[in-house]
């Protein structure tokens, strides 16, 4: 990944920070800057609480290039909390115990390799949540940043 | 606005030609639709093409097949749009014809990707997908269908083995389809133990990459017959759109842009799913086969796998889909796909399918789909 778009979504990445809409309430992850619901612009940072509940996974046998050395690995549609979808791997977990409606909690880890020099691509995964959903009200997260 | 219609037609067999260029595959289907159309020049081409740059390191492929099909200082232009390229470069033709800017128009789809090893091909086709955000995590494109199929074998109550017919159907009808890359059978047992890919997707839920190119030449509607006896008249083209990124849509398991580009084409035609006598649907996966039935309104949503299992899109079904192989058992030669469905159609509508041929088919459709739904290109075709 080149180094000017790592530092470009690190926030993202590392924080899961999306935004939110003014206009109608809307949080909206990834970052898109007009909201998808109302079509206003929707630049106001909102971090998200990284939980959330499995929506559909599968497991990748024959990987892309620079992700064959961790097949095979879970992939899943996340349901966050606070409405989106997200799209990440799944990490903690065997492939046979995932579940649809399973509480995951986002965690950082190492994506990938890049290219020859090896760079490290970190960024969000989940894994599964101990607590499940009702942790949220125990921790309660700075959610305007 | 003039009326377009389909003058002449070519296609390359699907298949791996590792004794052919990108540009020796585009010149064969240009010059077989050219030969079929009783046409030495023309006026413009549009090249449908999603990973020459990436698969072959040439961009610029229109000008490249235009001055190597002879054709040399004519208009001629790529056009990308993912899996959906084919479609869209017809659809770029029959805008050029109908808003009177051109007279005869040859649009082409063509892919080259046997050169490359396959997960050079695997990140290549993920980035029909969203790159930051759903190839960055390590999804393949097949895995994002996966997500697609469990969910929907979730909500409405299927096993995978319920997807069985789409395959079956695509592979019996593509044995009699002398261009088609796969002329062997397949059964539900064989679709059972067939090696997983991405779980739920195994290798039979999938459409094999492969080379390929395939060409329609356009004309206005009016001169058709001073080409042909068999014009093709295209009752509607439409192009839609919907979010890049699966996570981004308002319902994953409605493909919304489906959905919007089958109605425009339905209100353009002034024709309802109950008028069309065969649809070729963009079976890239078994459950790409089941979210366009249900958004074209062919069945409701849920019911896209079951409409399969009452057999109604075989040969003599109510709506036969696949009707030359489809993506499954033709082959997926991405960029081209959209094209050969077209031919495809235009086949059935000049009575030229053989043993597949729909009886007295009147009305065909096509429907292109680029990555999982981002691009929906629809296109309504009607025989004499
Ligand atoms: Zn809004």
């Amino acid at each position: 990944m080149e180094v000017a778009r790592y530092w470009r979504t690190t926030g993202q990445r590392y924080q899961l920070i999306g935004e939110v809409c003014h206009n109608c309430g809307k949080k909206i992850f990834p970052p898109r800057d007009v909201c998808p619901e109302c079509d206003k612009e929707a630049k106001t940072p909102y971090a998200f609480t990284g939980k959330g509940e499995v929506y559909s996974y599968s497991t990748i046998h024959s990987a892309p290039e620079g992700f064959e050395k961790y097949v095979p690995y879970t992939v899943a549609l996340i349901r966050l909390e606070e409405g989106p979808l997200i799209t990440a791997q799944l990490t903690d977990v065997e492939a046979k115990d995932v579940r649809i409606g399973m509480p995951v909690e986002m965690v950082t880890r190492v994506l990938r390799e890049d290219g020859e020099r090896g760079m490290l691509v970190y960024g969000y995964k989940f894994r599964p949540s101990l607590l499940g959903l009702q942790s949220a009200d125990l921790h309660p997260v700075e959610s305007a940043v | 606005m003039r009326d377009v219609s389909i003058i002449g037609i070519g296609q390359v067999a699907v298949g791996e030609h590792w004794d052919k260029s990108l540009r020796e595959l585009g010149y064969l289907a240009l010059s077989a639709a050219m030969r079929d159309a009783k046409v030495e020049r023309i006026d413009s081409l549009f090249v449908g093409n999603m990973l020459a740059g990436e698969l072959t390191g040439q961009e610029h492929i229109g000008a490249m097949i235009a001055d190597f099909a002879g054709l040399r200082g004519v208009e001629a232009v790529k056009v990308e749009a993912a899996c959906g390229s084919g479609a869209a470069s017809l659809r770029m033709g029959y805008i050029t014809v109908a808003g009177g800017m051109s007279d005869i128009v040859a649009c082409v789809g063509v892919e080259k990707m046997t050169d490359r090893p396959n997960d050079t091909v695997t990140s290549a086709l993920a980035m029909a997908a969203d790159n930051d955000y759903e190839a960055l995590h390590g999804l393949s494109f097949v895995s994002i269908n996966a997500l697609l199929m469990r969910r929907y074998m979730h909500e409405h109550g299927y096993r995978k083995e319920d997807f069985a017919p789409f395959a079956i159907n695509a592979h019996a009808n593509a044995v009699n389809n002398p261009y088609a890359m796969f002329h062997h059978p397949i059964t539900s047992r064989q679709f059972a133990e067939s090696k997983m890919i991405a779980d739920p997707v195994s290798l039979l839920d999938s459409s094999p990459i492969a080379d390929g190119a395939a060409c329609v030449i356009l004309a206005p509607t009016a001169i058709a017959r001073e080409f042909t006896e068999k014009p093709v008249r295209i009752r509607a083209s439409t192009i839609a759109t919907d979010s890049v990124a699966v996570h981004d849509r308002r319902d994953p398991l409605f493909l919304e842009g489906g959905a919007i580009s089958a109605q425009k084409a339905y209100a353009m035609a002034g024709v309802g799913p109950g008028d069309i006598d065969l649809f070729e649907v963009h079976d890239a996966f078994t459950i790409m086969s089941a979210l366009s039935l249900e958004a074209a309104g062919f069945a409701a949503r849920g019911k896209g796998v079951a409409l399969a299992a009452e057999g109604q899109i075989n040969l003599g079904g109510r709506i036969p889909i696949t009707t030359m192989g489809g993506l499954k058992a033709r082959g997926h030669p991405v960029g081209a796909t959209g094209m050969y469905q077209i031919v495809e159609v235009a086949t059935q509508l000049r009575g030229e399918a053989g043993h597949n041929q729909v009886p007295s088919a009147h009305l065909g459709m096509a429907q292109n789909i680029g990555g999982s739904g981002a691009t929906v290109v629809t296109t309504i075709m009607e025989g004499n």
